[in-house]
């Protein structure tokens, strides 16, 4: 069932709760087929595990204050990185400032002059 | 004697690594030709030492030879030969082995490859990658030692695990650590680059080829390690999010962005900085796999068993090695500059969009897997993080990296229009949301999900043929059809089959999980189960008798329609050296759907549970990465990579200065 | 040029987050039971099936409810720490025989010895689950008003019983 596939077996630990052939994981599933007999909701159901085994039986982690930064910061880190790239692209438009050396500007001053109408 | 002589090839090697490393790098920061000519006889010298060290250690393998302390606790004297060879990477100690002997052969392949690289080049990536042996070679000397022995000498080993004995074994490892390895290279000549004061499209076409190779590598070690777990592990399943498989697909992913970074960087000189910083990440992210993996921090069915104390170890070793090569890029980074300017729509910011959603599923998948530790170490509670996070991040993120792996291609560099882009495009579209929206009811059930997977899958594949298209008939030579795809460049056609090769595995994930049905239940000699149209008939329970093992073996007739499809033999077997009982699940492949049978526990003598499913279009998955890595290589042999005997054009470009 | 720093400063607070992992073990799970009443179960006992026992019986008193069975390996070490422990008569302690047959429970307390002065018997597990049982041996020390004070998974140890238990007891004896 779909909602075994989203709880943890405590025991092995790695696998979902309706893969594992732990003992456990056996009990805890015959007692989803019950509570979902009797017409317990999901919800119900899974606040009853957490209520005895914590927030570390759900593969889903629930919203809360701690775990808010897990679901919002994949987003973050693709706003991040979109607005990061999106100014970067825009600051190299901005053509880079030329700096001259006094020389260098005595030199522009001289072809400046060159190119008046009476040129030699 | 041979353990012996395998320990002393090794503390060997560390020497030559150390004096590799230092020649290396002090040489090519000297300009001392002497200094540097060091490094590649160095390189040579080190792959020997530790290929005869890797080969003391698979001798005392093949031979049986329990005095070695991890040869006992991972073999057996009933252990079939080619599985005693491969439980030499099996543990801890001497998957290190591996590791290094990868790194070996990689230092050996940059010798023998880089005639045309300048010798300073050279001289540094060499050295770094013997200094990263150096760490790894310390590593299995003061903390693993393969070649510990036992006294006394154990009458007979513990064995390999079970599971380990498989094919799979024997070739899923060394592909993955090629991969891992391999990204070193790319790693070194980042370094190099920092090191040099010099990063331009030089050193990003000499880069890429080796980046490429190791993606293929991973690629396809990656893509063995879910087959394998797939047929071996019983219940049907591909990937489960595990730490130990994140922390294979997040160097994967930031490889995938490295080699499109790259493209850029060798093409128009841009994005260089942030390249160089993908290629440390990209290894980085290899070292903390190796971590986590090993230092029993993150629980998982891979974790190899192991104390602390080595992971202290590896850790300090990750944050030497990674944190100076962070130190390094924010210390010389300003001295390589920006690159050639684009426009906000252009091929270039296409390309970079990527590697920020490459990045960005990367950095989340990091994320969830280091969640649980993070709370854990504040003390806020104990949370897991399974594959319904994973699951709804990383297709959320990929969604739109499908949708541009489509546009990107065929996308001018610099400056494109987004109306003439739509315009080309418009058919792509067309065909793939018709195939999307219709493609769903034709196989039986129409779900949201599946037709937006179908829709990505789709659209790249049909955008790849407008592309395709285009680049014929556009022919300003008024060359014929044929002509022009013969000149066309092998790089264009590798990205074109890896690109295919992404639409197909696409196209498996969304069916797979769309259509899949199983059904778990008690069954006696002649009873018959229907799933996904196929009737299975259990025709009772045998025993046999394997090498190491014995089994109880099942009879199941699959046919449809009443015609017989075929026989499958699911086993449970039991292992005497391990008394844990190992599902051995059968399997019938077929292009279109795998029919997958598992034996579960005896309920009485003549009840078993069986589970059977029905797994449509999940060889696409696998057929999927195989089109990449085959993709991967078809670029890698484009003519520009090739090696000439002599290439004047880089001779001169060495010669330039460093540019502002 | 400071964001060029940024990877660097991203990477030290991964390191430090690792080596602080390095401390923790990730297979401990912590009860979220500890601080709530004890879960309510009136169950017959091991040894006198015609009588029950609940945890309603021991308002009151401070008292440990140990979570053993017959097949638990990690038991056999705990056993010989219970017993001393019995001896003691620091507090008393019930056993919740968990998934167990009355045939294999009996013989085995009489092997190893008794250090219970009663075991209720849960042959189906249902109770253990209500405890967030997972791995046998549990232990949970339960005050005068049904509080969970405090749970421990896995066996008992001489350096537990002597750091937490003790100390946790008298305060809760003082109370």
């Amino acid at each position: 069932m779909a909602l075994a596939a989203e709880l943890r077996c405590l025991v092995c630990q790695n696998q979902t709760l309706a893969d594992s052939n732990a003992d456990l994981a056996v009990d805890l599933r015959n007692q989803i087929r019950e509570k979902m007999k009797q017409g317990v909701g999901e919800a119900d159901i899974v606040d009853f595990f957490v209520a005895r085994y914590g927030d570390f039986v759900l593969y889903r982690p629930p919203f809360k204050a701690t775990t808010a930064l897990l679901w919002l910061g994949p987003l973050i880190l693709f706003a991040a990185g979109l607005v990061t790239l999106f100014n970067r692209i825009r600051r190299r438009r901005i053509p880079e400032e030329i700096n001259l050396t006094d020389a260098e500007r005595e030199r522009v001053r001289d072809l400046l002059a060159d190119n008046k109408p009476n040129q030699r | 004697m041979i353990p012996e002589v395998g320990q002393f090839a090794l503390a060997l090697a560390l020497c030559v690594s150390i004096a590799q490393g230092v020649a290396g790098l002090a040489g090519a920061a000297r300009r001392d030709i002497a200094w540097m000519s060091v490094a590649r006889p160095a390189a040579l010298a080190q792959a020997i030492l530790i290929a005869i060290a890797f080969g003391c250690l698979t001798y005392a393998f093949a031979t049986k030879d329990f005095s070695v302390a991890y040869v006992a606790s991972n073999s057996n004297s009933a252990l079939p030969l080619q599985y005693r060879i491969a439980a030499v990477w099996g543990g801890h100690e001497g998957s290190l082995l591996l590791w290094t002997l990868m790194l070996g052969v990689w230092m050996v392949a940059v010798t023998m490859f880089s005639s045309h690289l300048p010798d300073e080049m050279v001289a540094r990536v060499l050295g770094v990658m013997g200094l990263l042996s150096g760490g790894f070679l310390s590593f299995m000397l003061f903390t693993s030692n393969p070649f510990s022995r036992l006294f006394p000498a154990p009458a007979d080993g513990h064995d390999l695990n079970p599971l380990l004995q498989d094919p799979g074994m024997v070739i899923h490892p060394p592909m993955l650590y090629m991969g891992y390895v391999g990204f070193s290279v790319a790693f070194s000549f980042a370094i190099a680059a920092l090191l040099g004061g010099r990063l331009d499209a030089a050193w990003a076409r000499w880069s890429r080829p080796w980046t490429s190779v190791a993606w293929i590598f991973l690629t396809l070690g990656i893509a063995l390690g879910s087959g394998w777990a797939y047929y071996e592990l019983g219940w049907g399943g591909w990937w489960f999010w595990d730490p130990v498989e994140n922390a294979s697909f997040m160097p994967w992913l930031m490889g995938t962005a490295l080699i499109h970074s790259l493209a850029v960087t060798e093409k128009r000189g841009g994005f260089r900085s942030w390249t160089v910083l993908l290629a440390i990440l990209t290894f980085a992210l290899s070292l903390l796999g190796t971590f986590l993996v090993r230092s029993g921090v993150l629980t998982s069915v891979h974790a190899f068993a192991t104390d602390p104390a080595r992971g202290i170890f590896i850790l300090v070793f990750l944050a030497l090695v990674i944190g100076g090569s962070f130190l390094l890029f924010a210390w010389r980074t300003s001295r390589i500059g920006l690159g050639g300017h684009f426009e906000v729509v252009s091929r270039e910011s296409m390309l970079l969009t990527n590697n920020v959603l490459l990045v960005a599923a990367a950095g989340s998948i990091l994320l969830g897997t280091l969640y649980p530790l993070v709370l854990d170490a504040l003390d806020l509670g104990k949370i897991s993080v399974g594959p319904p996070y994973f699951e709804a991040v990383f297709a959320s993120l990929m969604a739109p990296a499908l949708f541009l792996m489509g546009v990107g291609p065929i996308t001018r560099w610099k400056k494109a229009e987004l109306p003439e882009l739509a315009v080309r495009l418009r058919w792509a579209f067309a065909v793939s949301l018709a195939t999307a929206i219709l493609l769903p009811f034709a196989l039986g059930r129409w779900s949201a999900l599946v037709s937006f997977g179908l829709l990505l899958s789709a659209w790249i594949a049909a955008s790849s043929f407008v592309h395709l298209r285009e680049r014929v008939k556009n022919a300003a030579t008024g060359a014929g059809t044929w002509s022009r795809l013969r000149t066309t460049p092998l790089g264009y056609y590798g990205m074109l089959v890896a690109h295919l090769g992404v639409a197909v595995f696409v196209a498996g994930v969304t069916l797979v999980k769309g259509y899949e049905s199983e059904k778990d239940v008690k069954m006696e000699a002649g009873d018959t189960i229907e799933v996904g149209g196929y009737a299975f008939r259990f025709d009772g329970v045998g025993n046999v008798t394997g090498p190491n093992y014995v089994a109880a073996r099942a009879t199941i007739h699959v046919s449809k329609g009443g015609n017989t499809v075929t026989v499958l033999y699911p086993e449970r077997r039991i292992y005497p050296s391990q008394q844990m009982p190992m599902t051995e699940a059968a399997i019938d492949p077929g292009v279109t759907r795998d029919l997958y049978v598992s034996l579960g526990d005896a309920l009485s003598p003549t009840t078993w549970l069986v589970r059977v499913q029905h797994k449509p279009f999940i060889d696409w998955i696998w057929g999927g990465c195989l089109l990449m890595a085959i993709g991967g290589l078809i670029a890698v042999s484009d003519r520009r990579y090739r090696i000439p005997s002599s290439r004047p054009a880089d001779a001169a470009m060495a010669g330039v200065a460093a540019r502002p | 040029m400071t964001r060029h720093f940024l990877p660097l400063a991203i990477f030290a607070a991964l390191i430090v987050l690792l080596g602080v992992g390095l401390t923790l073990n990730p297979r401990e799970v912590p009860s979220p039971l500890v601080g709530k009443p004890a879960p309510h179960f009136e169950l017959p006992q091991l040894h006198q099936p015609a009588k029950t026992f609940s945890q309603k019986d021991m308002i009151g008193k401070v008292w440990l409810l140990n979570v053993w069975a017959s097949w638990c390996v990690s038991c056999r070490e705990e056993h010989p720490v219970l017993l001393d422990l019995a001896k003691s008569g620091l507090v008393p302690i019930f056993g919740l025989d968990y998934k167990d047959t009355r045939e294999e429970g009996l013989p085995w307390l009489r092997r190893m010895g008794d250090p219970y002065q009663l075991s209720a018997f849960d042959g189906d597990g249902r109770i253990g689950i209500d405890y967030g049982v997972y791995g046998v041996p549990e232990t949970y020390l339960i005050d005068k008003h049904g509080i969970i004070r405090y749970k421990r998974i896995g066996p008992l140890t001489p350096e537990i019983v002597r750091q937490k238990l003790v100390p946790l007891v008298n305060e809760l004896n003082r109370g």
